[in-house]
């Protein structure tokens, strides 16, 4: 009897200081997790303060207008974001609009209709050109694509379409295959890939057997994509989309070589111009002074647009899920 | 005790010791005369065994990292006036003369065959002559077939020296072009149809693939990329090709000592053969460097590449300073630091 009581008193204090280690231990993962996921916000937030801090002496001289104020003249130290704002949403703008459809189209293929058999070796070659760094994209951008697209894209549209009233005037200008349009387009072919591998991923998660009822119920595929998978898909179908934007915004390399790097404000589609990230890589190292603190603002306003984006993004799913009544 | 003491003590000095004869001497600034910076750099390292860290990241960095003193030397292409030199008792001299060259993209016309002169040039950067047959052009080609074809404006996108260069000259030939756009690393061009290439490779890149675009470029990617170039008329009213010769003329009549810290511009030069557009690269030291010692090797590096490194110099189509020069400088200005 005393041993057995001994026993399980003993089992008892080995529990208990089971119990106690287990709790150290998980107090200390709690803790260290917590502490990188601390570094995150820290190193965020330092960022932030570090733009402010040097982008100062721009905001004080210029206040907001810097925001909507069409100039760039480093020489007169005039200085005002418009130019590069207009290059960045334009470029990116058109990018989201050739890429999503693109994407949506190859997602819905490999998930679908594809053949087995071709759905592996597709899939991969979409997460390659992935992997491709963007300085490839640039360089591909400038010397193959941009002669063509000047050649065969530049004049056509220009002489169908330049003498038109009102839609003219957007192909206009000189082709000389750079351009807001040609970075577009080259932003386009980068951010593909991306959106199309999230869209592909989140409609791979749709529950076969929503998707085999509908088709049990005598719906077409386009049926069930739009009534099936997108509305399961929403939220991760609208995270792809701001991926590829976010990656599209701040794109650098790829964009410097096909923008054209021209401070004014973009008149027509072919126009040159410059984006935030573009000016930000071309004129860093000759900078001094105001104009360093001008580039250190324009880091700060596309730091602010992209969040911006995203809080939007955020905003759209949240609001949808409301109407369905989640 | 003692003993471990000063072995520890011997082992530090003469670790120190060590790393301050092997180290290299550093530098910063300049991307035009770079390459040859680079070149003299190896010349050297096999020759004595010291190295040169040069890091190509601009004139104004290089300017920024002098000031903050974490580079020996830093190098300029846009001189630094004297009231600044004097402010930073800093010293400046030329090391390399260079040119710099209007390209162009017109198909039926051999490199040098078409001519310029200053003026059109500005008028063209300035959007207002906007095609190749315009009348002002055409009159200084006469017997030329030019096409009627836009003109596409190529310049440098990142803030650099080859651009000063040239926008010195631009404003020195035109007085409109001077008070409107002015001089400097990187100007707001006026033309339309102006687009930025980023380097000079960017330049020539885009010239070469535009029809009918001008740029401008420094003679070594001229030279290349066999790129078309045109004859400008210079100061003296010859029409001039660019070469290591035409740069050296506009050099040796330059009064270099005319102008504090060595800064006289040589756009637009006086002298039958002067090519109008050419420049200097600059070294910038200071007077009283806290590392005498790295001062010294600095120093040591550049009279061994004025003595030796004119060959190489030559064939990357730099033009080395003039044996007459480097002896003043020798005297005038590096006797003003503290070795």
């Amino acid at each position: 009897m005393q041993t057995s009581q001994e026993q399980s008193e003993r089992s008892g204090e080995h529990m208990l200081a089971l119990i106690k280690r287990q709790r150290l231990q998980d107090g200390i993962f709690h803790r260290l997790t917590q502490l990188f996921s601390l570094l995150v916000l820290v190193a965020l937030a330092g960022i932030i303060v570090s733009l402010f801090i040097n982008a100062w002496p721009t905001f004080q001289k210029f206040g907001v207008r810097f925001l909507w104020y069409v100039e760039w003249d480093i020489i007169n130290g005039e200085f005002g974001a418009a130019i590069a704002i207009v290059g960045t949403l334009a470029s990116a703008g058109l990018a989201m609009l050739m890429a999503v459809p693109l994407a949506f189209g190859i997602a819905v293929f490999l998930t679908e209709t594809c053949p087995v058999w071709l759905r592996r070796p597709l899939g991969t070659a979409i997460e390659l050109l992935a992997a491709v760094p963007s300085i490839i994209y640039g360089m591909f951008g400038l010397f193959v694509f941009a002669p063509l697209f000047a050649d065969f894209v530049q004049v056509p549209l220009r002489e169908l379409l330049g003498g038109m009233p009102l839609i003219g005037i957007l192909f206009s200008g000189a082709p000389n295959g750079m351009g807001i349009l040609a970075a577009g387009i080259v932003l386009a072919f980068m951010v593909l890939p991306f959106v199309a591998a999230v869209m592909r991923d989140v409609f791979e998660i749709t529950p076969p057997i929503l998707r085999e009822s509908a088709y049990g119920l005598g719906c077409t595929t386009w049926e069930v994509v739009r009534k099936v998978v997108l509305p399961y898909t929403q939220k991760g179908v609208i995270g792809g989309i701001m991926l590829g934007l976010g990656r599209a915004l701040g794109e650098t390399m790829a964009v410097t070589f096909v923008i054209g790097n021209a401070n004014r404000l973009p008149t027509s589609l072919f126009s040159p111009g410059t984006s935030i990230a573009s000016t930000l890589a071309n004129e860093f190292g000759e900078a001094t002074d105001l104009h360093m603190s001008s580039l250190f603002a324009l880091g700060f306003l596309l730091f602010a647009i992209t969040f911006v984006v995203l809080a939007l993004a955020k905003l759209m799913i949240s609001r949808a899920e409301k109407a369905k009544g989640f | 005790m003692r003993k471990l003491k000063s072995l520890i003590a011997g082992l530090g000095l003469s670790v120190v010791a060590a790393t301050s004869w092997a180290a290299d001497i550093t530098g910063a600034g300049a991307t035009f005369p770079f390459p040859v910076y680079a070149k003299w750099a190896e010349a050297y390292k096999a020759a004595t065994g010291v190295g040169l860290n040069y890091q190509s990241i601009g004139s104004s960095g290089g300017i920024r990292q002098i000031r903050a003193k974490t580079v020996t030397f830093g190098a300029t292409d846009a001189p630094v006036p004297g009231a600044e030199l004097d402010r930073d008792a800093m010293v400046q001299f030329p090391a390399i003369i260079g040119g710099t060259v209007p390209v162009i993209n017109l198909d039926g016309f051999k490199p040098g065959e078409l001519r310029v002169t200053g003026p059109v040039l500005a008028e063209m950067f300035m959007g207002r002559i906007t095609k190749w047959n315009d009348p002002k052009f055409a009159a200084l080609n006469p017997g030329k077939n030019l096409p009627n074809e836009l003109i596409t404006i190529v310049h440098r996108a990142d803030g650099s020296g080859t651009t000063f260069n040239w926008t010195d000259y631009l404003s020195v030939v035109s007085k409109d072009w001077a008070t409107t756009v002015g001089k400097g690393a990187a100007v707001k061009w006026p033309a339309p149809t102006s687009v930025g290439g980023k380097g000079n490779e960017g330049v020539a890149a885009n010239v070469n693939r535009i029809k009918g675009s001008i740029g401008y470029v420094e003679y070594a990617y001229v030279k290349k990329n066999n790129m078309n170039f045109m004859q400008i008329q210079n100061a003296d009213g010859r029409w001039v090709s660019p070469d290591d010769l035409t740069f050296a003329a506009a050099a040796a009549g330059a009064d270099w000592f005319s102008v504090p810290g060595m800064g006289v511009s040589m756009v637009n030069a006086k002298g039958a053969n002067s090519w109008p557009i050419s420049t200097a690269s600059f070294i910038l030291m200071y007077k009283a460097p806290a590392d005498k010692a790295a001062a010294a090797e600095a120093l040591k590096f550049f009279d061994w590449a004025f003595k030796n490194g004119k060959k190489m110099a030559a064939d990357l189509d730099y033009v080395p300073l003039p044996d007459s020069l480097t002896e003043q400088i020798r005297t005038r200005v590096w006797s003003q630091i503290q070795r």
